[in-house]
This record gives C-alpha cells, structure tokens and sequence, in this order.
C-alpha cells in the first residue's frame, strides 16, 4: 500500500495542485452567477491576461511590485468589463448578457494576440514559489504545496467576509432576490462591482500558481483551465462556493488519476471532465451544494 | 455623464476591436506595406502599380504559407525570417530575360487545420506563382487541396510527413522525410544514448507528432527496443503526470517530437521534477525557444535537424546582421540572433523558387510547376534536387545537444542510416 502510495504520490500532488488552482477560478464563475444569474465566459480569459500582465511587468520590474501590480490591474479588469460590457444590459434579457459575456472573451484573446504577436510567453519564475522539494521520493515545485494551502485559507476568509461583514450581507441578499434587496436600500451596483473585484482578485491570484507550475502563456491558456473551472463549479453547485471547491479538486484529482493510468487512458483526461459536466446535469441538475430551485410566485 | 462615460467607453472597446481585427487576419509585409491588408485581386493590381512605379519592373509574387501565431508560431516565423532575409538579399529575378520584383505575399495559418484552407485561398486570390511553406505537416496537408485546385505549385520546406507530396504532382519538398528522420532518432537513441526502453510522447491528432511517433517506433522495435507511446490532448499544460508515467516505466530516453509551445512546458516540468531521462526530439526543437526553457536544468535534450552552425560563414554573418538591424526582426527570431534550421531552410526554399521561376521562364504557376521537378539548387543546407514524387534527396541528419549553460546547440553527429 505504502509502495503504491508512493510510485502514485506525483499524480495527486499534480491533482491537488491543479484542482486548487480550477478552485480559485470556479469561485469567481460561481459568485457572479450567484448574485447575476449571468455565466461569466469572459473569466477564463481574464486569467488568462493576468498571466500576460505578469510577463510583462515582470520584464521590466522587481518581483515585489509586479505580484501587487498584477492583482491590482486584474481586479481593475474585472471592474471595468463589469461596468462596460455588463452595466447597461442589466434590465436587458439574460440571454444578451450571456452573448456581451463571449464577445469580451472573444475581445480579450484577440487583443492578447494582438499584443504577443501570436507567441507563447514565458512565465517569469517567482522566487520560493519555483524551488524545487522533495517530498517522500517525489520531486515538484513549491508552488505544488502552497497552492491547496493558499486555496483552503483563501476560502475560509472568503466565506468569512460573506457571513460577517455589511457587504457580505449585502451579497447573500442580493443573490435571494435582485429587485427586493434593491427596494431595501441596498446599493447593487456596489455590490456587483465587488463581487466582480473579489472574484478577478482569485483569478489573479490563481494565475500566479497556474503559471508558475505551467510556465507558458498564450491567447489561449485561459480557456481549458476556465471550462473546467466551470464543470467544477457546476458540479458543485453553481452559486455555492465550498461546491465549486471540493468540485475544482474532484476534477483536477481525477484528470490526473486518469492520466496515470496507461496509454489507452491518457487521452480521456479532458473528457472524463465534460462526460462528468454531462452526467451532473442529467442526474443532480444542481449539483453536489446546488440550492433547490424554487418557483417564486 | 454616466452615459457619456458609457459611450467613451464602448468607443474604446470598438477602436481596440477593429485594431485587433486588423492585425491578426493577414501581414502582407512585403515592401513595408503594412495596411495592405486582404486579397481581393484589385488591391494587388493597386500594390502592383504603386510598385511599378517605384522600380519599373513587374512583379512577381510568392505566397508564404506559415504559421506565425500559435502553437507553431516561434517556427514559423523564423521559417519565415529566412525567406524575408533572402528576399532582402536577392529581391528581383530575371524571367524570360525580364527582371521582376519578387514580392512575398505572407499570410499567417495559425498553425491550425481549420485556419489553413482560408489562408490557402488568400494566397490563391493574391496572385501567386509559387507558394513556399508551411513549417508543419498537418497545416501542409490541410491547405494542399486548395493550391492543387487553383493549381500553383508548392515547397514544402520543413513538413516531413510523407503524406504531403504522396499522390499529388503540385506539392513538393526541400527537407528530408519522417521515415528517415524516425529511423536515424531511433539508430541514435540505441546507438549513442544506448536505450533499450523508450517512451514516446505526441499531441493527439497532430499528424507530424503521431508519424514522427510511428516511424521512431518502427525503427526502434526493429533494433530491440521497447516502446510505449501516449498522447495528450490540444491545449494541455500539465505534463507532470506523463512524465511520472515514464518514469515508472523505466524509459531511458523520452522522445517528445511536439510543438514548441508544448516542449517548453515538458522541459521546465521534467526539470522540476526531476526526472532525469534524456530528452530526444526531431527537427521542430532546434529552436532558441528550447534553449530558453532548457538553460540553468540539467536537462539534456537531441534533436535532429537539417542545418548545423558553421556550415556557411558568409550566410550566417549576413543574416546575423539583418536579425541585429531591425527590432521586429529581432523579436521573430525569439530576442536574439541564434540561427535556426528553419531559417536555413526558409531561405534555401526562397531561392529554390526563384531558380523555378528561371527555369520556367514565365510567372504562370503551371510553368513553374513544369519546371519545378527537374529544378536543382545548391543551397546553405546542401544540395537539393526532387525525385519522383516531389521530395528532395536528402540522406543525412545533424544531431545537436543544448548545452543549458552557453543557451547554444553544440554539434553531436552527422547521422545516417545507412
């Protein structure tokens, strides 16, 4: 059992450490469809320019300023798209939200090519993170251990801030019922823009583990790791945030496991994810965390 | 004013958009003409007579089929460099006793199957007489219906899938087939690297990987080896788990003949790791892009490859200057003025065209195609002369280690399989 553990231990090392890195993702997919009802396609994508950002800061600044630039472009990204593409179609149907939604991903990758000439990037290596460690005959990155870590803190004070704070507050009631909480006082567009700041701030975040692991930015990366930040999110419960974390690490653990399993196994990794969007959606609509739709009158 | 800063905004987004559109369909860059953008026959004519009127002669085009975005994009644009070098050095030719212009008509085919055709009718519609491209097999094949039909002949210059000039008289080729280089990868692999166990690993669907991995694998199982082979997905990152894979399955050299983009991650990944199994890869490694990932690992890394450095002084310090005299230029090449085989090739391949269009002695592609099998050209990388379906005769392979210290190939062997 001990010898199997440990010829298996890269596998769920990888697992884990990509599963904490969808975490992060699925969160910001899961809180704006929480509070909007709207699916976010563009999230993906702004993990992906987070990862642009970092590469050329980077080029030109010191590790301690680009991290705190990067984090703060993104969030201010996320504002932006908020308030640009998403604002002024809030009484518009759901449906033309959704299509704003795909044409700033469409918007983003486009100018990310634009900018990179069309070329991978190479990611920076970020001190401490990038060393390597041995841990029980497997050898991997920093970056590997920190990032569960880093997740699991990330979310307990996530939760924290939404069940003890104004704002918090604010959001819950939000995400009952849009119109009531409006009539109650509550200033919506703050709260959106928040929730929209917080999640880019994960995004960002999780691009920085993302890429450290996988050094390679191109117009591109943001889309595989958001889809199946996505899955994670539906399948745990989309809306609910510990879901889409014990759903982002199912399907990072499980691509990996499947991996690990032979050559006639590998090249389903990234099937299995959508074959499991599929199997939810037909057999638990809501999810693992999903709250039970009710009909309002 | 809320609405005001709304409509700024969507302005912004709407200027951003169309500046994006612009750049990323088409890069005519052949005299500088950067807004020359589509293909429409008219805006040739117009190129054409703004042209004339600069030199006085006519002009002929040459398509340029390779990718520059994607995940072939570092190659492609090197490839690319290459022809634009020689175009600089040899710009006009003398056809049936007039001089033209050669204008390279670039067009970029993303590195993509479904990009390929629509690029391929670019070229068609700007008029050309000859295509030389692409970097890759399977953009090679997708776009080969396209030039057969419009029938303007092509040089394949580093696609070494057989498949591209099997059963078709417009495609041909100036670097050595996957049969050969499978097999001298294989020969190396048990021969210098003394390998018995050895794990292949290829982009699912790509037909220069899967070929690649299909002859090495022959030619391996034919000296005794043993061969596993997986594949991933487009578009996968995490390489951890293959690698592990090889690992535990005792291989003593991995062979990993994917894309650039892909290699990088594999080598910092294998780095990290630890895994400490040589690294083997044919033509689309010799790339700076792998020197970069590769510096300060103790990884070792062979690739095959058609060109080492030092074969052709003049050439190279010419084309070192030309990397070093413009920016762009120096950004295509990755950032610094390392030669590439691609290059090497590129340029070679510009000139094959241009002997073509001599012999032929019209600009009409169905001349050059005429004349194209019997074409013999004496180039940077060697002789070149077709056979019978097209390919050139090529019998020898470089072999080159990166040395992660000086970020350089150093020389290996001149491999053969005879």
């Amino acid at each position: 059992m001990a010898s199997f553990l440990q010829a298996n231990l890269p596998y769920i090392l990888a697992g884990i450490s990509v599963g904490g890195q969808y975490a992060l993702i699925a969160i910001g997919y899961t809180m704006v469809y929480g509070i909007l009802r709207l699916i976010n396609f563009a999230h993906g994508d702004v993990f992906m320019v987070a990862g642009l950002v970092m590469v050329y800061a980077s080029a030109s600044l010191p590790m301690y300023i680009s991290i705190p630039l990067v984090l703060i472009v993104t969030m201010a990204l996320g504002f932006v798209i908020e308030r640009v593409a998403y604002k002024p179609l809030r009484t518009a149907p759901r449906m033309s939200l959704m299509i704003s939604a795909i044409g700033v991903s469409y918007l983003l990758q486009n100018c990310a090519l634009y900018f990179t000439g069309g070329l991978a990037q190479v990611y920076p290596s970020i001190p401490w993170l990038s060393n390597t460690v041995t841990i029980w005959g497997a050898t991997t990155k920093m970056v590997t251990i920190v990032t569960p870590i880093l997740t699991i803190v990330l979310v307990i004070a996530l939760v924290t801030f939404i069940q003890k704070t104004k704002m918090g507050m604010a959001m819950r009631a939000v995400s009952k019922d849009f119109e009531t909480s409006q009539l109650m006082g509550i200033r919506i567009n703050a709260v959106i823009s928040t929730t929209f700041v917080i999640g880019c701030l994960l995004a960002a975040i999780g691009s920085l583990l993302y890429f450290t692991n996988y050094p390679s930015v191109i117009p591109t990366s943001g889309s595989m790791p958001g889809l199946k930040a996505f899955v994670a999110a539906v399948f745990g419960g989309i809306g609910s945030i510990p879901g889409a974390v014990i759903g982002a690490f199912v399907i990072g653990i499980c691509e990996n496991i499947i991996k690990s399993m032979g050559s006639n196994w590998t090249v389903f990794s990234d099937a299995f994810t959508f074959v499991l969007l599929i199997v939810v959606l037909l057999v638990k609509p809501t999810g693992i965390f999903g709250e039970k739709a009710t009909d309002k009158v | 004013m809320k609405k005001f800063l709304a409509l700024l905004l969507a302005l912004v987004m709407i200027f951003s958009l169309a500046a994006c559109g612009s750049s990323s369909s088409t890069d005519t860059t052949a005299d500088a003409d950067e807004t020359e953008e589509t293909s429409a026959e008219t805006e040739t004519e117009a190129e054409t007579e703004t042209e004339t009127a600069d030199s006085d002669n006519p002009t002929v085009t040459i398509g340029v089929f390779e990718p520059l975005s994607g995940d072939n994009g570092a190659g492609g644009k090197q490839e690319t460099l290459g022809m634009q070098y020689a175009n600089y050095e040899t710009p006009t030719v003398e056809i049936g006793g007039v001089t033209y212009d050669v204008e390279l008509v670039v067009v970029d085919n993303e590195s993509s199957t479904d990009k390929a055709v629509s690029a391929a009718s670019q070229i068609v519609a700007a008029g050309a007489s000859v295509v030389l491209g692409s970097y890759g097999s399977s953009v090679s094949i997708a776009g080969s219906d396209t030039f057969a039909d419009a029938g303007i002949p092509v040089i394949g210059v580093t696609c070494t899938n057989p498949q591209v000039t099997e059963g078709n008289d417009h495609y041909f080729r100036i670097c050595f087939l996957d049969p050969f280089q499978g097999t001298v990868l294989a020969n190396f692999a048990n021969d210098e690297l003394g390998a018995t166990v050895a794990y292949c690993l290829g982009q699912l669907g790509n037909d220069y990987d899967q070929g690649l991995i299909n002859y090495f694998t022959e030619a391996a199982e034919a000296l005794g080896m043993t061969v596993i082979t997986e594949s991933f997905p487009e578009g996968n990152s995490d390489f951890t788990s293959y690698l592990t894979n090889a690992k535990n399955a005792g291989a003593e050299v991995i062979f990993a003949p994917c894309s650039t983009s892909y290699a990088q991650l594999i080598i910092e990944q294998a780095a990290s790791q630890g895994v400490e199994i040589p690294l083997l890869a044919g033509d689309t490694w010799d790339s700076n892009v792998i020197l970069a990932a590769a510096a300060g690992t103790t990884q070792s890394i062979y690739v095959s490859t058609f060109y080492a450095e030092g074969g052709d002084e003049a050439f190279e310090e010419g084309f070192k200057e030309w990397i070093n005299s413009d920016s762009t230029n120096l950004t295509n090449n990755g950032g610094n003025d390392t030669i590439a085989a691609v290059s090497v090739m590129g340029y070679d391949a510009y000139y094959v065209a241009l002997e073509a269009l001599k012999n032929a002695g019209s600009t009409d592609p169905a001349d050059v195609m005429a004349a194209l099998p019997t074409t013999t050209y004496t180039g940077v990388s060697g002789a070149i002369a077709f056979d019978e379906i097209g390919d050139a005769e090529r019998d020898a392979a470089y072999i080159k280690v990166a040395n992660t210290e000086t970020e350089a190939w150093d020389f290996v062997a001149v491999q053969t399989i005879g």
